[in-house]
């Protein structure tokens, strides 16, 4: 499955500039595993050492937090949007 | 990863001839609150190791009451605290802060506390504590020669900025969902020709402008990419209560949570405060308030665990909102460590702290004012507070930017004919 990855700025030196990469898998951790293929190092920056998703970054798959979907097994259909996003929040 | 390859992977400046000497007053760094990585100060928020966020590190001189009291009754008496230049005065901002500091008896009364202060951050110039940490991120972007000044919001934040920015004569530019209340879109658009109206929610609002950060150059994102600099106007809260208070920490506080960043940036005052010696060390407890409607960080420390999970909100305090508190986890630990608390309420019960608060202090606090006097109410009823020490609420901001959420429950006691005999016959001569 081609899908489409937004890289946020501080991940760009990893994909030499590029703001959007496409990528090949069927969940989000099969695109994960794709992308540090070509890009060594891009998928420790998002998952810890224990494969989890790391606490401060947001990762979207079309308009919806993976966190409330499947996590890394969330299934990126072909054509998929996805952005990952350092978190922010407004508020108190 | 070095300094400068964070730098030019994250800036959104402009020609790279870096701020000025002093731009930032006595902050040495950006220091990442997970994994203690530093970077140069720059427009970066994200650690580039780890994703957690940067924060400002600080050398400080030594610096004494008597100083900061001849300063302005103003955020600026703290300069030397704040990431801001020496010269932060000559610059137009809305000059927020020092806000009145009311000891609340007849809520304390109520309340069964011996002793309860009000920290009122109504009177702001627009009416919420959001203009302290606008303020710093106005220097901020100033120092670091953004075009534009921009956040996304629902209410006090967009208020804020939009009104800073006017005084500060830089494009302001504020994203909003465009289900908004009409008179909360009024209350920024009357600052700014550039309100943007985004179809979709807060989150996709959010999400829309870091990713906008991530592209356009001499953007400042208040709460994305100057982030480290806003957060610490929060600060100044914790300063004003110690000053207000006669130079002292009060035994108790409670505060209210979205991202929960507020919440640690008073932890971090106080902590300072004592460092520098401007007060005497002495425990003191910080308890988090939050609605059940989105009380991630409260379902986290009733449970004793570390693992906040994300909720999606449904709550009328809108702007406590916030369903991944990016500052939760930290909240955990300050309640903890502190031997506070982080505690829920209803909806129904944040509108009874509204009209208690009203109706005791003469305060018409909003929605988040009106979660932390119903969580002070259930943190003594259920003993988690102890009445006889000092304790101190903060009033975030004012209940004219939360009308909706309070107008069903207040209205005239009677409707009577232009007679005296039907004014008697209500009964409330």
């Amino acid at each position: 499955m081609a899908v489409s990855v937004r890289i946020p700025t501080i991940l760009r030196t990893y994909t030499g500039g590029d703001s959007e990469v496409s990528a090949e898998g069927s969940t989000l951790a099969e695109v994960l595993d794709d992308l540090d293929a070509r890009f060594a190092g891009i998928k420790g920056r998002v998952v810890d050492e224990d494969g989890k998703l790391r606490r401060f970054v947001n990762v979207y798959v079309g308009n919806d937090d993976v966190r409330f979907l499947d996590d890394l097994a969330t299934p990126t259909p072909e054509g998929t949007q996805i952005s990952v996003i350092p978190a922010v929040a407004g508020g108190c | 990863m070095s300094a400068a390859v964070t730098e030019a992977d994250q800036t959104t400046s402009t020609e790279n001839t870096g701020p000025r000497e002093g731009a930032f007053g006595n902050a040495v760094a950006l220091a990442c609150r997970e994994c203690s990585h530093r970077v140069d100060l720059g427009p970066f928020y994200a650690c580039p190791e780890c994703f957690g966020p940067l924060e400002i590190a600080y050398e400080f001189p030594a610096i004494t009451r008597a100083e900061i009291e001849a300063g302005p009754r103003n955020i600026w008496r703290y300069k030397a605290l704040l990431p801001v230049p020496t010269d932060i005065e000559a610059s137009p901002n809305t000059e927020p802060g020092f806000t009145r500091l009311l000891e609340a008896k007849n809520l304390a009364a109520e309340l069964g506390l011996a002793r309860l202060w009000v920290k009122d951050d109504s009177t702001n110039p627009t009416n919420s504590f959001k203009d302290r940490v606008v303020a710093c991120a106005l220097s901020a972007a100033r120092e670091l020669d953004a075009k534009v000044f921009a956040c996304p919001s629902t209410g006090n934040l967009a208020n804020a900025v939009a009104a800073a920015g006017a005084r500060a004569g830089i494009k302001t530019v504020v994203f909003i969902p465009s289900n908004l209340e009409q008179p909360k879109q009024v209350n920024s658009a009357i600052f700014t020709e550039s309100l943007v109206a985004v179809d979709g929610n807060y989150d996709d609002v959010n999400k829309l402008a870091s990713e906008i950060a991530g592209e356009e150059e001499g953007w400042a994102f208040v709460n994305v990419n100057v982030r480290p600099y806003y957060a610490e106007g929060s600060k100044t809260l914790g300063y004003e209560i110690a000053e207000q208070l006669g130079w002292r920490l009060p035994d108790q506080i409670v505060i209210p949570v979205a991202s929960g960043s507020q919440l640690t940036k008073v932890d971090k005052a106080f902590q300072e405060l004592i460092k520098l010696g401007l007060v005497e060390d002495k425990p003191y407890r910080i308890f988090g308030a939050q609605a059940e409607g989105c009380g991630p960080v409260a379902t986290a420390f009733k449970a004793g665990t570390d693992a906040i999970r994300p909720v999606k909100p449904d709550t009328i305090a809108k702007s406590l909102a916030i369903g991944n508190p990016a500052d939760g986890i930290y909240v955990l630990d300050i309640a903890r460590r502190t031997g506070g608390a982080v505690e829920e309420v209803t909806d129904d019960e944040v509108r009874a702290g509204i009209v208690l608060l009203a109706r005791t202090e003469g305060i018409f606090t909003e929605t988040a004012g009106g979660t932390t006097v119903a969580v002070t109410r259930k943190l003594v009823e259920t003993g988690q507070l102890d009445p006889e020490l000092e304790t101190v609420v903060i009033n975030t901001g004012h209940g004219l930017k939360t009308l909706d959420a309070i107008s069903g429950q207040v209205g005239a006691a009677a409707t009577i004919a232009p007679t005296y005999e039907s004014f008697k016959a209500t009964g409330i001569a």
